[in-house]
């Protein structure tokens, strides 16, 4: 069973229908304790980091997510889910999670005719082997809508990169945590495949 | 590098799939939800619905066919056509869309748009515009009018001006349909799309006049657009979204190819 974490932060039902195509059991919640005895997390969100993690810490779920990721269970993260794992965000100068040592960074693309948000299909590219990008093959790409990106303190944490005026990180991960900026709910196949893999995957 | 999007049109008047020339002659050609999921596998990169039914009551057909598809189509979608509220938009929104499409009621409340995006984010607020060429005049500088209500009634807004506003006041894409190219299929309006995509900082999607794939080659480098929608092309079966996109390639054209076409989902 997979449990989706609702803290008011949008994409709750198009992550829980792709789970429901693919017949993996899964049940949205917003209860703290559910999401400490969770067999297996994926923790979704757009929106701004600040509103996130205010809702977060007033439903008691980052403490939850904390334990959670702390007892080892598997985490996936997405988009706003991938950013506030890390320690802080410029976007509202907000302290986040600290799951992963880190630091979510705006883009500045400024005089390069690029446009903020980064939105739309972009190539990801796997930097280093994990289990949930087993499947990825050059070139393939998965829709992105963000303005900030995850930059981990550790380069060791970073799993695959993306190309939008510089190369950014797009999948990090630590242990049992894995996080993905791009909507795998909204990609395709690819993104299918993706989610397919987290339900598979056993952290050593 | 971001890919050129194409994106499928789907008019949808009382749950059924319609299409219309110039704005008028609609005729039923098929299930809104088996056609999502056809283009879907074959590759497409977004869809719109536009909600074409004229009467207030059949308002929950287009919730149901939102829903349904979105336990079947896993790219994202935007639902447009009497969204006048913060409220109606988050029907849509909720049902399982990621963006909601404003356009006329837009006009007469552009209020609407930012308490939308002030909801949702700027991301999932589309500002779809409707626009017929004219004489430039000091109110029109642009010599493109805007025009609401499915072509029948003129503003006297200037587009560029409005699409401006539109991007002021939160919008983060704009679909520009030129109802003088609007199933004409002879090709996009390139000088509407271009002007306006030089004039604001969020994609633009290009509308009305796809009939063939240089079409899209030309608005999408010429015309500037992020971004070209498409409807009859795919409707009644002439191209497929792969082999428009393979034409596209071959021209040089970044677009997505989806790879691993024999892993979908279960069903």
């Amino acid at each position: 069973m997979i449990t989706i974490v609702d803290y008011k932060a949008g994409n709750l039902t198009s992550v829980r229908r792709a789970l429901e195509a693919l017949g993996l059991p899964c049940r949205i919640t917003a209860d703290p304790e559910t999401v400490r005895k969770a067999e297996r997390i994926i923790f979704p969100g757009v929106g701004h980091a600040g509103a996130a993690m205010s809702v977060l810490r007033e439903r008691g779920l980052d403490s939850a997510l904390k334990e959670a990721f702390e007892r080892g269970t598997p985490i996936l993260g997405i988009c706003i889910g991938c950013q506030i794992v890390l320690s802080h965000s410029e976007e509202g100068d907000t302290t986040c999670l600290d799951l992963l040592p880190g630091e979510c960074i705006r883009f500045q693309v400024d005089g390069r005719g690029l446009k903020v948000p980064h939105m739309g299909w972009n190539a990801v590219t796997v930097t280093q082997p994990h289990p949930v990008l087993a499947h990825l093959k050059p070139g393939d790409e998965f829709y992105f809508v963000h303005s900030y990106f995850p930059q981990p303190v550790d380069s060791a944490s970073v799993y695959a990169a993306c190309d939008y005026g510089g190369i950014f990180p797009a999948a990090i991960g630590q242990g049992n945590l894995f996080a993905v900026q791009f909507h795998a709910e909204k990609s395709g196949p690819v993104g299918l495949r993706l989610l397919k893999n987290f339900a598979e995957w056993t952290p050593c | 590098m971001l890919s050129k999007r194409i994106i499928a049109c789907l008019d949808v008047r009382g749950g059924k799939l319609a299409k219309s020339v110039r704005f008028v002659d609609t005729k039923d050609i098929g299930d809104p939800v088996e056609q999502a999921r056809k283009y879907y596998l074959q590759g497409l990169d977004e869809l719109v619905f536009y909600d074409i039914t004229a009467s207030n009551e059949k308002r929950d057909i287009m919730i149901d066919v939102v829903g349904r598809v979105a336990a079947q189509v896993f790219i994202p979608f935007s639902v447009g056509g009497g969204l006048r509220t913060v409220e109606d938009c988050s029907r849509v929104l909720l049902a399982g869309a990621e963006k909601v499409n404003v356009n006329s009621a837009a006009v007469g409340n552009p209020r609407l748009i930012a308490e939308a995006a002030c909801a949702f984010g700027a991301q999932a607020v589309v500002l779809s515009m409707d626009v017929r060429q004219t004489d430039a005049s000091p109110q029109v500088p642009s010599g493109y009018e805007i025009i609401i209500n499915g072509g029948r009634t003129p503003t006297g807004l200037d587009a560029v001006q409005w699409a401006c506003r539109g991007e002021e006041l939160g919008a983060g894409e704009l679909v520009v349909n030129s109802i003088d190219a609007d199933g004409t299929r002879q090709g996009y309006e390139i000088r509407l799309t271009r002007m306006i995509a030089e004039s604001v900082g969020i994609p633009v999607i290009a509308s009305g006049g796809g009939g063939k794939p240089e079409h899209l080659y030309d608005v999408l480098t010429e015309g500037k657009a992020d971004a070209a929608l498409v409807a009859s092309m795919l409707h009644y079966g002439e191209y497929t979204v792969g082999g428009i996109k393979d034409y596209l390639v071959g021209r040089g054209i970044k677009v997505r190819m989806p790879k691993d076409e024999s892993w979908t989902d279960r069903s």
